[in-house]
């Protein structure tokens, strides 16, 4: 079974399942309380809460908010910073519905928002975001990296031109699928806000954090109790927590390696298509993750590809999947001028830990097989 | 050897599966997606909605083979819903279960089935195909009361070798023991009846919203012209049809033509209604050609029994001359020509013949 879906979610590792195993069992505490049993759970999520911020160089552990994952991360850094003030929201075409479905519950409830178009590579113009921001401008929300595409997109730059149109505007990035292989980290010049996922860098599906740089103000989207200085209640997932951390700091430590590893393995991956199939890489031209392939066949289905590949044993993507399973259109995709029919030919392979130039080339054979036998 | 199996969610297609497991075939289950309502969702009432996609992928999981929702919304609403409309403004009554069978079902299903490097496709049709020194035959099935070779009369040899229908020889009573001693969880689930893309149950809605000229008003006449009244749209009327004629006369009155440029609906005694034949176009044979016999059974609707009748030849078509007069058939449903159980094809139904 070669599983190239990496960017959907990715395998947990050893040391984070040990991690957690005696939160299943006899470490069940609910932090807020006073006894021991709660004391212990309370100096597990705190201890956690400084390892993350360590490893990501926040400046206090309380500037990382635990949330249910990237998603609620996002919501709570979209929403959060903007339903408070009067004011407007400026993102791009091509982030994660968690990001355009806050901007748009945000433009329902009267805000004005600016989605900001991408080129045919899928990157965004840091000048056309800076052009959208005024003085009214609330939060700016731009990924690290796409999701679907890989395509890297210039945060730095962007903040950069951002502070110096409006310095009061909160600069939030979705790191989720960035954070397993390039430098995220918190910083004086970087982003306020940094949405970052467990479940994406061998940690638990169900729960993430969202970096809040000390000062800014978010209002919850999830009220209740209080957690996390109230601005996200609930009952901590104290097990996941624990799991949390120590992906995050096994993440960081891995990162040169992994980009090495993985690359090699998406370099080769490509390199034997290109030699054997008329593949066409999408966004070839731009900055991409070292995981991502995502790749066009013309002439082949997407979702016969799919299903070919499953019954060979090969884990691959398409766009989103509806509730009931079928296919959805790529948002990213149709932000890119990507036709309909070519966007339902598009496929995105996603290696990761575990993977290098030999799985690349495996891949290659398989996938290449299946393509000569439906052309 | 691997069966694609086509899987509505229904009790018929979750039984053909769980046989052709039985047979010894390699079997993955897939759900077509066919139509969306707004916001491209899947819909939620009518057949082949989200809940029917999750009973199918529940007895996929229990059959514990591989389960796809594949595509198929451009096909289908080129080749069913949009000729749906243009039918019924053509003063024509469609049948859009036949038109989903011949474009989508056995034709891009069935080259879907090669691609995805299967052998046979398998559907839960109640109807029966088998194999001779003759040839592919399509024959009706064990239950009268079910049988749905009406709507397979279009196939032909190439797609009857590469088709299986395991739950033909099979009553609907049997079937549904079947699911049950399975442990199936959609042996008690009732047929659907609907149209699969009209949630609303009335067609007549989907019409007047997707095609509002075909909810335009016009005359009831006589067959002598004289105006009886008021109608509000001709897709509201079938050649036969008896009730909702928005006209009080004191006696039944029947649909006896419908015609579309005029907006005007012609009605008449039960005897002005019924029909001496009807010509026939686009007439397709199963065995590939025409039978040498012109004494056949034909149906000229789904759920009435195959009447005597006797085939003509003519340029474009074929005219069927029923034994006895019947009630007038709708322009734009299938006749379909039966040899006893066996199938021999069908066409449609162009023009009703009286005299």
């Amino acid at each position: 079974m070669l599983y190239l879906d990496h960017a959907a979610t990715t395998p947990i590792r050893p040391e984070v399942s040990e991690s957690m195993a005696p939160y299943l069992g006899e470490r069940f505490g609910n932090p807020s309380g006073i006894h021991a049993k709660a004391r212990q759970a309370k100096n597990s999520i705190e201890e956690a809460r400084e390892r993350i911020a360590a490893s990501i160089g926040a400046a206090k552990p309380l500037e990382i908010v635990f949330t249910g994952g990237g998603t609620e991360a996002d919501n709570l850094a979209v929403t959060g910073a903007a339903i408070g003030a009067p004011g407007s929201v400026v993102t791009t075409a091509v982030e994660h519905p968690a990001v355009l479905e806050s901007v748009r519950f945000l433009s329902r409830v009267g805000h004005d928002v600016t989605v900001v178009p991408v080129d045919q590579a899928g990157r965004v113009s840091p000048d056309a975001v800076a052009d959208a921001v005024d003085s009214g401008t609330a939060v700016v929300s731009a990924m690290t990296a796409n999701n679907e595409t890989g395509v890297i997109q210039p945060v730095g730059e962007i903040t950069r031109l951002v502070r110096s149109v409006n310095n009061r505007v909160l600069i939030h990035t979705d790191a989720v699928q960035a954070f397993g292989s390039l430098p995220v980290a918190a910083g004086s010049d970087g982003p306020d806000l940094i949405s970052v996922s467990a479940h994406k860098i061998g940690g638990p599906q169900g729960v993430g954090f969202l970096y809040v740089r000390d000062g800014v103000q978010l209002e919850p989207v999830i009220h209740g109790g209080g957690q996390e200085l109230g601005r996200r209640s609930g009952t901590h997932n104290v097990g996941g927590i624990v799991g949390l951390a120590v992906a995050v700091e096994a993440a960081v430590a891995d990162r040169s390696d992994y980009r090495a590893r993985v690359g090699a393995a998406r370099d080769r991956f490509e390199q034997d298509l290109r030699l054997w199939t008329n593949v066409k890489v999408t966004a070839a031209g731009a900055d991409r993750l070292v995981s991502h392939a995502h790749l066009r066949f013309p002439g082949i289905k997407a979702e016969t590809l799919l299903v070919r590949l499953d019954f060979a044993g090969v884990a691959a993507a398409a766009g989103a999947a509806c509730h009931s399973g079928a296919i959805q259109e790529s948002h990213v995709l149709a932000a890119m001028g990507v036709d309909s029919r070519a966007a339902s030919e598009s496929i995105r392979f996603s290696f990761g830990r575990g993977d290098d130039a030999a799985t690349g080339a495996e891949a290659a054979t398989i996938v290449s097989g299946v393509v000569e036998d439906l052309s | 050897m691997r069966a694609l199996v086509a899987m509505s969610g229904g009790v018929d297609s979750s039984v053909a599966a769980a046989l052709m497991i039985e047979a010894g075939y390699d079997v993955v289950g897939v759900t077509l997606k066919q139509w969306v309502g707004a916001g491209g969702a899947m819909p939620t009432a009518g057949c082949c909605t989200v809940a029917d996609a999750e009973d199918a992928r529940r007895v996929a999981a229990q059959l514990d083979i591989p389960y796809y929702v594949l595509d198929y919304v451009e096909e289908f609403t080129a080749a069913v819903v949009e000729p749906f409309g243009a039918t019924y403004l053509a003063g024509r009554t469609p049948n859009p279960c036949i038109e989903c069978n011949r474009t989508v079902r056995f034709s891009a299903l069935l080259e879907r089935t090669t691609e995805l490097d299967a052998d046979v496709l398998v559907t839960g049709h109640h109807a029966r195909i088998s194999h001779d020194e003759d040839g592919w035959h399509l024959l009706r099935a064990v239950d009268g009361t079910k049988d749905q070779s009406y709507v397979l009369h279009m196939l032909g040899q190439e797609e009857l070798s590469r088709i299986r229908l395991p739950v033909g020889e099979m009553t609907k009573v049997e079937v549904r023991e079947r699911a049950a001693a399975m442990g199936l969880r959609t042996a008690s689930k009732p047929d659907s009846q609907d149209i699969c893309f009209v949630a609303s149950g009335d067609y007549r809605d989907f019409l007047a919203e997707q095609l509002p000229e075909t909810a335009l008003p016009g005359p009831v006449v006589d067959t002598g012209g004289t105006i009886l009244g008021e109608h509000e749209g001709i897709t509201g009327f079938t050649i036969g049809q008896r009730r909702g004629l928005g006209i009080a006369v004191g006696e039944a009155r029947y649909v006896v033509d419908v015609q579309p440029e005029e907006r005007r609906v012609v009605v008449g005694t039960y005897d002005e209604m019924l029909a001496d034949g009807c010509v026939v176009s686009g007439a397709s044979f199963i065995s590939g050609t025409p039978p040498d016999n012109p004494n056949v059974t034909v149906k000229i609707r789904y759920r009435t029994p195959a009447i005597a009748a006797m085939l003509h030849s003519i340029d474009d078509g074929w005219i069927v001359r029923f034994g006895e007069r019947q009630p007038a058939p709708a322009p734009g449903q299938a006749a379909v020509f039966y040899d006893g159980e066996r199938v021999l094809g069908g066409g449609t139904i162009e023009e009703v013949i009286r005299g």
